[in-house]
């Protein structure tokens, strides 16, 4: 039903509490497949539209808290404001966009799907992100891709200090500079494989007039996979 | 002058017999030529293995004038337990206070967790997955099953999330409080490292803090999304290592917490350092006192719908231990070495294959390198066939039901018709240790140190 798209389901947090709106989003999927719900006045509430797990498009209409859109599965949250700490943290599927700032620990965790965001991310964005997308449009804080074990992570500004520290096997992309990296993360090489991977990703993110050439890719140099007592240092 | 002479003054002079120094005793000169050999720090599995103040050191007063008892066998002594009472929608019952703590599928093989299912089941009570996400063998085999929710997040999905039946957040544990888990290259097998999204074979190192949390304040937003992610059915648990007791727990509560478990030093773990284990966290005994003067002094403990329950672990062996960490303060108690010990581990009759490994039956505690004759503590397919798990799954429910019994006769013994009706008062202590950790006075006299004057 198309017609849906334009004639939204609309929740204000200032008259209904979040619990009831979250409890709604949480609904068989045969009912909200294919909805658009708007929350509107979520003035920084945290948790707002947590554990979603059917096609739904879910717009909050200003700032979030902290786990927006946590553990998300196949649905698509676009905050039109800035989100809080832990934005799609363990996020599984579906796309969440930031149109604002996120606050640390943006994506942590997270193992598919794909997190926009349109500013700047905080500290430790991308914290042992496990196959999801991030891309970030602005720059990100220190600390960020810690133990990053799978997915892609793409940093159109700069990055902080300790960048990909203890990374495994994730992909980090950046265009500005990084301060520093982190632990047995090192610069790569591109491959074609890997301009592709980031080439859609600029496209899906609305980046598409940003050239792929630009960035610099970082990795694993694959040093502390292994206890070994000339890796004593870094541990 | 005589050959003689000589040897008369030698066999004159008497001999001292050689001396093994208590300090530089036989087994600190072999970690010392180890690390002298390897140069890196030594890693095991099991707890802490050095003599500590523990249950042992608390004798139970039984009824006799003063006290009426119950007599054994006929009349009712009450084990059931009621956990998660506070906020979840679907509260925890279990018919004993004996819950099974918890162990990685990746430490421990699928056989092994497919066992402690089943016998937790049979024995009315709860088992708990760890580090690494949830197996179906596992899931399937466990009526009541707590999911926990860790630093590494290693397989961790809301799909199991919503599976469970209750969540425990877990921010340390006994072995190693203030430290991530470990799980070496031997048992990172392509199953394992599927569920945790890692390379094959590579030695992991889980994170020791929450990628998305710090402090208590986000730790109470971060109980709410769990809550919110699902629809506020499931008790939520946090797991804490003895260290602080009075304040962990105080703030746990404060941040929502149903239920928080509390493990002592001597809980096991799979793979750490030694010298975390053994010289980090606090004796079980130590801190179960201060824990519940902490619920106590928030209004939640014992106290109807607004309870927080208590779970200990860490050392516990028998319904002695059930019955003492009960009368403590403790709402029910969690196994995982002594569980382990039930489905075979170290066991005997294996004393054979232990030799080969250079151990003995008893003190195998290689756990991470996943070679165990037991097929329990490893990944390895042929290993782990030797464990039977419905065999190993009725000899953990027999042991339950054992220690259940013991319990029961001991709180009979002290004129209690529930085990929760144990009371500190029901107990003293051997030592002046005991007595001031325990804070029950030292045996025959009224002294608490710490609490009274001698």
């Amino acid at each position: 039903m198309e017609t849906l798209k334009y004639n939204p389901d609309i929740f204000d947090l200032d008259v209904t509490p979040l619990r009831e709106v979250n409890q709604f989003l949480h609904g068989d999927a045969s009912g909200l497949n294919g909805k658009s719900v708007v929350i509107e006045n979520p003035n920084g509430a945290h948790n707002i539209a947590v554990g979603l797990k059917s096609d739904i498009d879910v717009t909050i209409k200003g700032h979030a808290g902290y786990y927006a859109a946590g553990m998300n599965q196949i649905a698509k949250v676009t905050i039109e404001g800035s989100a809080g700490s832990g934005v799609a943290e363990n996020m599984m599927s579906g796309v969440v966009h930031v149109k604002g700032f996120a606050s640390n620990a943006a994506a942590a965790t997270a193992n598919g799907g794909l997190l926009i965001i349109d500013g700047d991310a905080g500290l430790r964005t991308a914290i042992a992100l496990k196959g999801a997308d991030v891309v970030v449009g602005g720059s990100v804080g220190s600390f960020s891709a810690f133990m990053a074990q799978a997915g892609n992570f793409v940093i159109l500004g700069d990055a902080g200090e300790g960048l990909g520290d203890s990374i495994y096997e994730a992909k980090i992309f950046v265009r500005g500079t990084v301060k520093s990296l982190g632990a047995d993360c090192e610069e790569k090489t591109t491959s074609p494989e890997d301009r592709k991977i980031l080439a859609d990703l600029l496209v899906k993110s609305g980046h598409a007039d940003v050239n792929p050439d630009s960035f610099q890719q970082y990795g694993s140099a694959r040093t502390l996979y292994h206890f070994h007592v000339d890796n004593a240092g870094a541990y | 002058m005589s050959d003689d002479k000589t040897k008369d003054a030698v066999h004159k002079t008497p001999q001292t017999t050689p001396r093994y120094s208590a300090t530089f005793d036989e087994y600190t000169n072999s970690e010392i030529r180890r690390a002298a050999a390897t140069g890196i720090y030594d890693i095991r599995g099991a707890g802490s293995k050095r003599k500590l103040p523990h249950f042992d050191d608390l004798l139970f007063l039984g009824a006799s004038v003063s006290r009426y008892p119950l007599e054994g066998y006929r009349e009712k002594c009450g084990t059931d337990v009621v956990l998660g009472t506070r906020f979840a929608k679907k509260p925890i019952h279990l018919k004993t206070p004996v819950t099974i703590a918890g162990m990685s599928f990746g430490s421990l093989s699928g056989p092994a967790k497919e066992a402690l299912g089943r016998g937790a089941t049979a024995a009315g009570t709860s088992t708990t997955t760890g580090d690494g996400g949830m197996t179906q063998e596992e899931r399937g085999h466990s009526t009541t099953l707590v999911y926990q929710y860790l630093p590494s997040r290693y397989g961790m999905n809301p799909d199991d999330l919503r599976k469970a039946d209750a969540i425990e957040l877990v921010i340390g544990q006994g072995a190693k409080p203030g430290g991530g888990g470990m799980l070496l290259g031997q048992k990172i097998t392509a199953r394992v490292a599927k569920m945790r999204c890692l390379p094959e074979g590579i030695d992991q190192r889980s994170s020791c803090r929450h990628p998305d949390w710090t402090g208590p304040d986000d730790l109470e937003i971060k109980i709410a999304e769990l809550r919110e992610i699902t629809d506020w059915e499931k008790p939520i648990y946090v797991k804490i290592g003895a260290t602080r007791p009075y304040f962990d727990v105080a703030l746990a509560v404060k941040a929502g917490a149903d239920v928080v478990v509390l493990d002592g030093m001597q809980g096991g773990t799979a793979a750490t350092q030694e010298v975390f284990i053994e010289h980090v966290g606090l004796p079980i005994l130590a801190a179960i006192r201060p824990a519940v003067k902490a619920l106590q002094d928030l209004g939640v403990y014992r106290n109807g719908k607004n309870s927080v329950q208590l779970i200990v672990s860490g050392g516990i062996r028998n319904g002695a231990d059930v019955a003492k960490a009960i009368a403590l303060g403790a709402d029910a108690v969690a196994i995982g070495t002594a569980a382990l010990i039930a489905l075979g581990d170290n066991d005997p009759h294996l004393e054979a294959e232990y030799q080969k490994l250079g151990t003995t039956a008893g003190a195998y505690d290689d756990w991470h390198e996943g070679k165990d004759p037991a097929g329990i503590t490893t990944q390895d397919p042929e290993l782990m066939k030797r464990l039977d798990p419905i065999k190993a799954g009725h000899r953990l429910a027999n042991y339950i039901a054992v220690m259940t019994m013991e319990a029961q006769v001991v709180a009979r013994a002290c004129g209690k018709s529930h085990l929760h009706n144990l009371e500190p008062e029901d107990l003293v202590a051997l030592t002046i240790e005991a007595s001031a950790m325990a804070q029950v006075p030292l045996a025959g006299t009224s002294w608490i140190p710490g609490v009274t004057k001698f």
